[in-house]
């Protein structure tokens, strides 16, 4: 205990921990989308797709930072996205067997790429996560994404939920599925950027999967989903920076596995679900 | 209740014309030369094979297929820019998320959004609308209150079309709605979609009983890619004219 309040002392110890709340509550709550669209293995693509994003950005510019990062992230991310959209649509081949080819090749790519980066002590966090040498300039943008997410789910809740559901009923009742479709890309998109300073590119599906998924084992609301996702993803990340240093474990893996392990937890409580609670009906 | 009755008051009947439909997925055309005329006050079934472009046709309708050639009006007005109030869309129930964390009612309400948009608040009418909707399918009670991926095939089939009937749409645009419901509720929903015809909507739906058809719809629409024939159930409904409609797949 005498620890942690010495630790709160350093400046970096407490950027860290507002860094992993704002990015563990907008990963939860957008998590709650990734449930709904059943969407994780396109994220996962989409995560490992920002690497090259990235990796090329930097051969170009000499230099990484979070916008050049990000518009590198997000230009490979669609490339790949309308990539296999384009190939579903003129071959039979099933949407996610396209976004594998292009997504692997794409994460082999930037792996190759990374040889000829100067800067690879950097790129080594973007990988892995970093989240004990956030800036203050880093915070303001992690404030503004999360400030974003909130404002547009809550703004657009009902006809969000309407598109997930069913977009062709939607459609006809007056929602514009498309720019639905667009606001749940981009919110998706923001949270992996965020969650890339946190985690890394590879483990950040995990931050935007689980949180949603901890909390759907215990309640039939959807509305629950997105506000439990986000307090469990911040609690969790939060706890996770604070258990990391004395165990001296580094702070990326840890968030993911503390929120793996508090899953787990869930899973064998859950009311519903548990193992050891089935009735003996089914 | 509806827009329709209002005007109807001024001596106006509201027409669904389609002029020359075709659509094509890829180069495979799957409804061409479609021409008709329905009015509300009215319920059309939409008879033919497997193939024949029911769902297309209804999904035409509903604006949510690309025409590649051709006109939909309703009342007067594109049918694109009929979305969001006047028409309702029942589709079959592939497309729908069946592990969505939501009850019965809940999908029902969901109904109001034509009436609400994204912030209106759920008033006491959009409340009555979708209690009613649900007493009229026999969703209410303890069955409302349950997850939809905890229902039998035709209970969700009912709280869908408990969806569609909240809407309270001018024109029903249902795709199979008999699929998967027991003797009591197709009886019950036959009487429900005369009911809604009554009330000057316009219904109109696939179906695949002929023997049940006179009973429920009172015009018909067989089709196989293109129109058979169509009109009152009665003077449609030969012998020929449906060995016309179910022969011919294979040379399409």
């Amino acid at each position: 205990m005498f620890e942690l309040l010495e630790m709160l002392d350093m400046p970096f110890f407490r950027r860290a921990l507002v860094a992993a709340a704002l990015i563990g509550f907008t990963n939860g709550f957008v998590s709650g989308f990734v449930l709904l669209r059943r969407s994780s293995l396109a994220l996962s693509a989409l995560g490992h797709t920002m690497l090259p994003g990235i990796v090329i950005v930097v051969l170009i510019t000499g230099v990484l930072d979070q916008v050049g990062a990000f518009m590198g992230a997000l230009l490979a991310s669609l490339l790949v996205g309308l990539g296999s959209i384009a190939v579903t649509r003129h071959t039979r081949l099933p949407q996610s067997t396209a976004l594998a080819i292009f997504f692997t090749s794409a994460f082999a790519l930037g792996v190759v790429l990374l040889k000829y980066v100067h800067t690879s002590q950097d790129l080594e966090e973007w990988l892995f996560g970093s989240i004990l040498s956030v800036s203050d300039a880093d915070l303001k943008v992690f404030f503004g994404i999360a400030s974003f997410t909130l404002l547009s789910a809550t703004l657009f809740m009902r006809p969000l939920l309407l598109t997930l559901f069913e977009p062709n009923v939607a459609a006809v009742q007056g929602v514009g599925v498309r720019w639905m479709n667009y606001l749940l890309y981009a919110l998706m998109i923001f949270a992996l950027m965020a969650s890339f300073q946190a985690v890394g590119s590879i483990l950040s599906i995990g931050l935007l999967v689980v949180p949603g998924a901890i909390v759907s084992l215990f309640t039939n609301h959807t509305r629950w989903l997105f506000w439990g996702g986000g307090v469990v993803g911040c609690l969790g990340s939060v706890l996770a920076v604070i258990i990391s240093i004395p165990l001296n474990i580094p702070t990326g893996p840890a968030i993911v596995l503390v929120l793996g392990a508090l899953f787990l937890v869930a899973y064998l409580c859950s009311p519903n679900y548990s193992p050891f609670k089935r009735s003996p009906k089914t | 209740m509806s827009k329709c009755n209002h005007s109807h008051a001024h001596g106006q009947t509201h027409d669904l014309i389609i002029e020359d439909l075709e659509v094509a997925y890829r180069h495979n055309t799957v409804l061409k030369d479609i021409s008709l005329h329905a009015h509300c006050g009215s319920s059309v079934a939409l008879v033919g094979p497997n193939g024949a472009g029911k769902s297309t046709l209804l999904k035409a309708i509903a604006g949510l297929v690309k025409r590649r050639t051709g006109r939909i009006t309703w009342s007067g007005e594109d049918n694109l820019k009929c979305r969001g109030g006047e028409f309702a869309y029942l589709p079959q129930h592939e497309e729908v998320n069946w592990d969505f964390p939501i009850t019965v009612r809940g999908v029902v309400e969901m109904g109001r959004y034509s009436q609400l948009g994204p912030w209106k608040k759920f008033t006491k009418q959009d409340d009555l609308a979708v209690e009613k909707a649900l007493s009229l399918m026999e969703m209410d009670g303890e069955l409302a209150n349950r997850q939809i991926s905890e229902l039998s095939g035709g209970q969700k089939q009912r709280a869908f079309i408990a969806r569609s009937v909240a809407q309270e749409a001018h024109v029903l645009l249902l795709d199979e709605p008999f699929t998967g419901l027991d003797r009591d509720h197709t009886a019950n929903l036959t009487r429900l979609l005369r009911k809604l015809a009554q009330e000057n909507r316009l219904v109109i739906a696939s179906h695949h009983d002929v023997n049940t058809l006179a009973d429920i719809f009172d015009h018909v629409l067989l089709l196989n890619r293109q129109i058979v024939a169509y009109g009152e159930c009665q003077s449609i409904l030969t012998e020929e004219n449906l060995t016309l409609t179910f022969k011919n797949t294979a040379n399409v």
